[in-house]
């Protein structure tokens, strides 16, 4: 399990979502930006609005709709801090 | 005797339809709590991600976000008073804006001009009744705020905070706007089922801790965008989120409160009706003994005279 990824989806009323993942996609003001493990700590403004996409160890994905959003990466793995992060549908991403 | 009675009988008619009423609303208001504790649950991760987020840029960013910066003259200083929107909570409403009272008397003793932002009716209704200015109120979610409430809230408080940048003694500034040059929040906390306190806290300028920690441990961050932009971005994201944090506290509170009043009230209906039950029922006693007497004395009467002839 050396290779997963911590990933913690949070808004402001509830937690969206936490598990192991293996990459997290997301896109900054700077650009778009992939999440391996081990990547160095990070702080990031999201765009305003846009996706956050986390790939499972099986090949599944998850997408979420996120306005408001923060990325904040240290050693205990990603989390995105959401005013709010809906699913939305994996065709759309 | 009877009219008497009858008036006892009517009276615990009206003191068990009112205790099924307090009744109601006690259980209504210790499922609302379990309800609203969850809530505050629920923005425990996002509110500790935030701070742990801003320690970390704090110590990066230079500190000279219009947020963080205590003004050097202080005019006006803004109070968001938190009160419900509906009565029978006990002492709720009147701790809060009795707190509220308090910390504007001590503006007014450093020579600051209060401001009023009020949530909630019944905070509405106290400062409207005395004719006293509010600059803004917000009302009916006091029970089940929501996030874009507090948004709401935290987006008018920070533009008037804004505003106040530029104020100068005499004039409102180039932007023509009068604003504040402090924030302060007063709010109920949630220390138990037992017991709420009313609070004020500072909510603008902020404070933020620069906490030490040994240089070998700290990440060193990188920043999408640099740390100053995070950082005008993230804190008044921080502001609401603190909002939103009084306000569910202040939700729970307000129906702990209401809780224990309506389980007092419920109790004293019982000790009510447990004495006129008792007083109906010596009064029944006491006709019927006198009547029983009536008849008597009556019958005595008779029969005595019938024996004279």
């Amino acid at each position: 399990m050396a290779n997963q990824l911590p990933v913690k989806v949070v808004a402001v009323e509830e937690r969206v979502w936490s598990g192991e993942a293996e990459m997290l996609v997301a896109r900054t003001t700077e650009g778009e930006i992939g999440v391996l493990p081990g990547h160095s700590p990070l702080l990031g403004l999201l765009k305003e609005p846009s996706q956050v996409r986390v790939k499972l160890a099986g090949g599944e994905q998850l997408t979420y709709d996120v306005s408001g959003g923060f990325l904040s990466i240290d050693a205990d793995g990603v989390t995105v801090l959401a005013e709010s992060a809906t699913p939305a549908t994996p065709e759309s991403h | 005797m009877a009219g008497q009675v009858q008036a006892l009988r009517r009276r615990i008619r009206t003191v068990k339809s009112t205790k099924k009423i307090a009744k109601a609303q006690e259980l209504v208001a210790t499922s609302r709590i379990a309800k609203a504790q969850e809530r505050v649950q629920a923005s425990k991760p996002y509110a500790e991600a935030i701070t742990q987020v801003l320690t970390a840029l704090a110590s990066n960013a230079t500190i000279d976000n219009p947020l963080l910066v205590p003004r050097e003259r202080v005019r006006r200083a803004g109070v968001l008073l938190i009160t419900s929107d509906r009565g029978l909570a006990g002492a709720y409403n009147a701790n809060a804006i009795r707190t509220a009272e308090q910390l504007i008397e001590r503006l007014k003793a450093d020579g600051k001009e209060p401001v009023l932002y009020v949530v909630g009716r019944k905070g509405v209704g106290y400062y409207r009744f005395r004719n006293r200015p509010i600059e803004a109120s917000w009302t009916g979610f006091s029970e089940r705020p929501s996030f874009s409430d507090a948004k709401a809230i935290g987006d008018a408080l920070l533009d008037a905070f804004v505003a106040g940048a530029d104020d100068t003694d005499t004039t409102y500034g180039p932007d023509g706007i009068q604003g504040v040059d402090e924030l302060h929040i007063v709010s109920t906390q949630f220390k138990s089922l037992m017991t709420q306190s009313a609070e004020a806290h500072f909510l603008a300028p902020m404070q933020v801790e620069e906490r030490e920690v040994e240089p070998g441990l700290r990440p060193a961050y990188e920043f999408e965008p640099d740390a100053d932009e995070l950082l005008d971005a993230l804190l008044p994201k921080y502001l609401n989120t603190r909002i939103y944090a009084a306000l569910l506290d202040s939700a729970a509170s307000e129906s702990a409160s209401r809780r224990r009043a309506m389980k007092s009230a419920s109790d004293n209906a019982d000790d009510l009706l447990k004495r006129y039950t008792r007083e109906m029922n010596s009064a029944r006693q006491a006709a019927i003994t006198q009547e029983i007497s009536e008849i008597v004395g009556g019958v005595e009467a008779l029969s005595s005279a019938g024996s004279d002839t």
